[in-house]
């Protein structure tokens, strides 16, 4: 569809946001992320019924982990849309990434990332 | 199977607050079932460390390992050689896991990440309750398969106090009354006459109130 969305946005397929854990979540602030979120299929639609549900229940997770650090719970956000909603995805990147550049960069500096 | 919790991230920083490296050890017995200390909580724990030492400025070094269990000096051993590398060992297992591990390791510092809470079971995914006190002599098959000792909270053996309402004990809405189980379930299995005749006085010296305890089996012993 040649939809434009931000480049800081990287992408990494999962078969189903089931597959999705709460480390994958933490190792993506500790290597340097400014901020995750979770697209998953509409809820109700999951081709493996609960995955995305599973899913959101993570993310809420770190959220509190997130605030009990003294961080922004905003940082990590769970999104729904159809696989067949391609201007969808490329509005959530604009506005998640619209969202991460308000609250600033990670205040954890990355010493995983730099360490590498 | 023992039921334990994470302990608060702020009561943990602090236990580390001084360290440069440490280590945390997990455990893949109990802890592993009820999602408290297993492979994956020692590496979310250890991300959480990390991040919230990179946010102060003040790097932790966390390395991490996961013990078949740590309630037999043989499978502490594996920490032979390493647990001198570090300020500090974490133990993700139940407190029996920390004692071991001090214990074989004497001039190291160990310390508790979970909070022991109680010998149970699962109700559903995520849900644990508490069925059993070892008390020592179970007597469950004269209450139907019910323990009144560890499921009453006042561990009654002949029959419901005036608390019991609704089928809740009184102290909880969330908590069932146990003897009222324990009534439907004879009633059911036609077997009320089991709970005619007062029970005698417990002999709680087979209980934590006789001391602490200790299994000797001279069959087994090397």
């Amino acid at each position: 569809m040649r939809l434009r969305y931000p480049t800081s946005v990287k992408i990494i397929q999962v078969p189903c946001t089931g597959r999705v854990d709460i480390i994958h979540l933490l190792k993506s602030f500790e290597d340097g992320a400014d901020g995750v979120y979770v697209a998953g299929c509409e809820e109700g639609d999951c081709h493996f019924l609960t995955g995305n549900l599973k899913a959101r229940k993570k993310v809420n997770y770190v959220k509190k982990v997130l605030e009990s650090l003294g961080t922004e719970p905003d940082r990590v956000a769970m999104y729904n849309m159809s696989a067949a909603q391609g201007p969808r995805f490329a509005e959530i990147a604009r506005e998640f990434t619209a969202k991460i550049k308000e609250l600033g960069p990670s205040p954890f500096k990355g010493f995983a990332a730099k360490a590498a | 199977m023992i039921v334990a919790e994470r302990k608060p991230i702020e009561e943990i920083l602090d236990m580390v607050k001084d360290f440069k490296k440490i280590l945390v050890v997990g455990c893949k017995g109990c802890v592993t079932v009820c999602n408290a200390g297993g492979t994956k909580e020692v590496g979310i724990l250890a991300s959480i460390l990390r991040l919230a030492r990179d946010k102060e400025n003040n790097p932790l070094e966390v390395d991490e390992l996961t013990l078949e269990r740590q309630c037999d000096p043989e499978y502490i051993e594996q920490l032979d050689g390493k647990a001198g590398d570090y300020d500090g060992i974490l133990s993700m297992a139940c407190s029996i896991g920390p004692q071991y591990i001090s214990s074989r390791f004497p001039k190291s510092l160990v310390y508790p990440t979970l909070n022991t809470n109680f010998l149970g079971g699962s109700l559903e995914h995520g849900v644990w309750a508490e069925f059993c006190q070892a008390c020592g002599n179970c007597k469950i098959h004269l209450f139907g398969g019910l323990c009144p000792i560890a499921r009453c909270s006042k561990s009654l053996l002949n029959g419901p106090c005036g608390g019991s309402s609704d089928g809740k004990c009184e102290i909880s809405k969330d908590v069932d009354c146990v003897w009222h189980l324990i009534v439907e379930k004879l009633m059911e299995q036609g077997r009320m006459d089991m709970l005619t005749g007062v029970k005698p006085i417990k002999d709680w010296s087979t209980s934590r109130d006789g001391g602490p305890r200790k299994i000797i089996r001279e069959d087994l012993k090397l």
